[in-house]
């Protein structure tokens, strides 16, 4: 996140003005624990994509894969890694 | 434009329900409740007679009222509402949202005593209670301010530098249900004076969309809080510009406070309200016997007018402040001990006793005032103050 805004340069009431802007709180550094995939057993079946809370899950649509996880949004929930039929996704610990 | 008025006899409820018809406010949500009820069954008239354009919002609760006035106020509407007692206790929570969010609602209060034991009379506990809640407070002596009041209050939570909703209050009964002379205004004059509504971020702005009370944490919440402290004491200014601006279309000018016989007075009573009235009186009478005395009236209670009050009350050798509401367990009750604390910068202060009185509705007379004003008298005399505490019309 951007250097944090002092009270004179705040709208009033914390009004938001910006549509869209959830996208600027980076959740991330919530986490505990962060979700790993093993892409020699990933089936790219897109079911992480589709249940991942947070819209976190990479994939590439074209080429029709998972690619990988937006890290500054992931607040490592593990939904992914439990939705996985393939058993490709590994929750490990942050430290 | 010429001045057109009109005398009116008007009780307090009636009055403010006519300056709101003609204020015409785009939503009024509103829940009846015991001494402000006939103020809003006057303006459902007005409704149903099609003489306002208002949406005349009968919700459930006084919660609701306020939260309908929240979203109605944040969608880009000019808002109005009215409730008593413990119709804002209920109201607490959203009361805080209403002034976080800078909404300009404007409520009239009739002061009532907040239970229990179930009490429907005048006293301050219901706007004192929710002094901290970041609304602008005004107090009203009779009928008639408390029309100039409302008209005033819808320019002043409007001002760009405030953008905070406004309570004017009223005592119950004592005010709003005694018949007086009131001269109102001419609609046109009254459209005039609040002039259109200009919304800030209105959510029905859909080409610019925003979001109210989104979640707001230890990273900005206290900035916000501080803001706020700013958007309050900025409307000190404003406050008083309107009152002169009012002043110059009626003669009826407003300030912060008002001060009554203190030039050259050594002792003051300090009064909120409708005890002004009575206070005036006692004052006439303790004058007329030799006696150096005034009274301070407040008519902004929030933001508190801390330097005009020091300024009022420094050259005076006792005051005599009366609270209509107890804050348990402090030392006085809400109005002492602001005023008190106002003083401590002085190099030498008055000294200072408070006195409650008039809970639940006990009348209070001249004499009482007279009293207040004798003890406080008595005490500089020794010179030191022994009881800070007195009570005034309460048997032992």
């Amino acid at each position: 996140m951007s250097k944090l805004k002092g009270w004179k340069e705040l709208v009033p009431g914390g009004i938001i003005t910006e549509a869209g802007n959830a996208r600027q709180y980076k959740t991330g550094d919530w986490r505990t624990e962060r979700p790993k995939v093993d892409k020699e057993k990933c089936i790219n079946c897109f079911f992480c994509w589709a249940y991942c809370p947070d819209g976190s899950v990479i994939v590439d649509a074209d080429k029709g894969i998972m690619v990988s996880f937006d890290y500054d949004h992931c607040k490592g929930c593990g939904i992914c890694a439990s939705i996985c039929p393939a058993k490709a996704i590994d929750m490990i610990p942050e430290r | 434009m010429e001045l057109k008025t009109r005398v009116l006899g008007l009780n307090g409820n009636a009055a403010v329900a006519y300056a709101m018809r003609q204020i015409n406010p785009d939503v009024v949500a509103a829940y009846p409740i015991t001494p402000q009820t006939d103020c809003v069954e006057r303006f459902a008239e007005y409704v149903s007679a099609g003489l306002v354009d208002t949406e005349f919002v009968t919700v459930e609760s006084e919660h609701s009222a306020m939260s309908a006035c929240i979203g109605a106020a944040a969608a880009g509407g000019r808002v109005m509402t009215a409730t008593a007692a413990n119709g804002l206790a209920l109201m607490w929570e959203m009361l805080y949202i209403a002034a976080s969010l800078r909404l300009p609602i404007v409520m009239m209060v009739t002061n009532r005593a907040l239970s229990g034991n179930i009490n429907i009379h005048c006293d301050h506990s219901d706007t004192m209670g929710a002094r901290d809640a970041g609304w602008i407070q005004l107090f009203s002596e009779n009928a008639q301010e408390a029309y100039d009041n409302i008209i005033q209050a819808v320019r002043i939570a409007e001002d760009l530098n405030v953008r905070l909703p406004v309570m004017v209050t009223q005592d119950g009964f004592i005010i709003s249900h005694a018949v007086e002379r009131v001269e109102v205004l001419d609609d046109e004059l009254v459209q005039n004076f609040v002039g259109p509504y200009k919304p800030v971020y209105p959510l029905l702005d859909l080409a610019h969309p925003v979001t109210y009370g989104p979640l707001d944490l230890f990273d900005y919440y206290f900035e916000h809080k501080r803001s706020q402290i700013e958007a309050i004491d900025n409307s000190f200014p404003i406050i008083k510009k309107v009152g002169e601006e009012f002043g110059k279309m009626t003669g009826r000018a407003y300030d912060l406070l008002e001060t009554y016989k203190l030039e050259g007075a050594e002792y003051a009573v300090v009064a909120l309200g409708s005890t002004c009235g009575t206070a005036k009186e006692a004052v006439n009478v303790l004058r007329e016997r030799g006696k150096k005395v005034g009274l301070l009236k407040i008519r902004c209670f929030r933001p508190f007018p801390r330097k005009e009050i020091a300024a009022a009350l420094l050259p005076l050798k006792g005051v005599a402040v009366l609270d209509r509401s107890v804050s348990f367990g402090g030392f006085g009750g809400p109005v002492f001990t602001e005023i008190r604390s106002a003083l401590y910068d002085a190099p030498s202060r008055p000294l200072m006793m408070d006195f409650f009185y008039g809970l639940g509705g006990r009348d209070i007379y001249p004499e009482d005032i007279e009293k207040a004003l004798q003890t406080i008298e008595s005490v500089v005399q020794k010179g030191t103050v022994e009881e800070h505490i007195g009570y005034l019309g309460l048997r032992e």
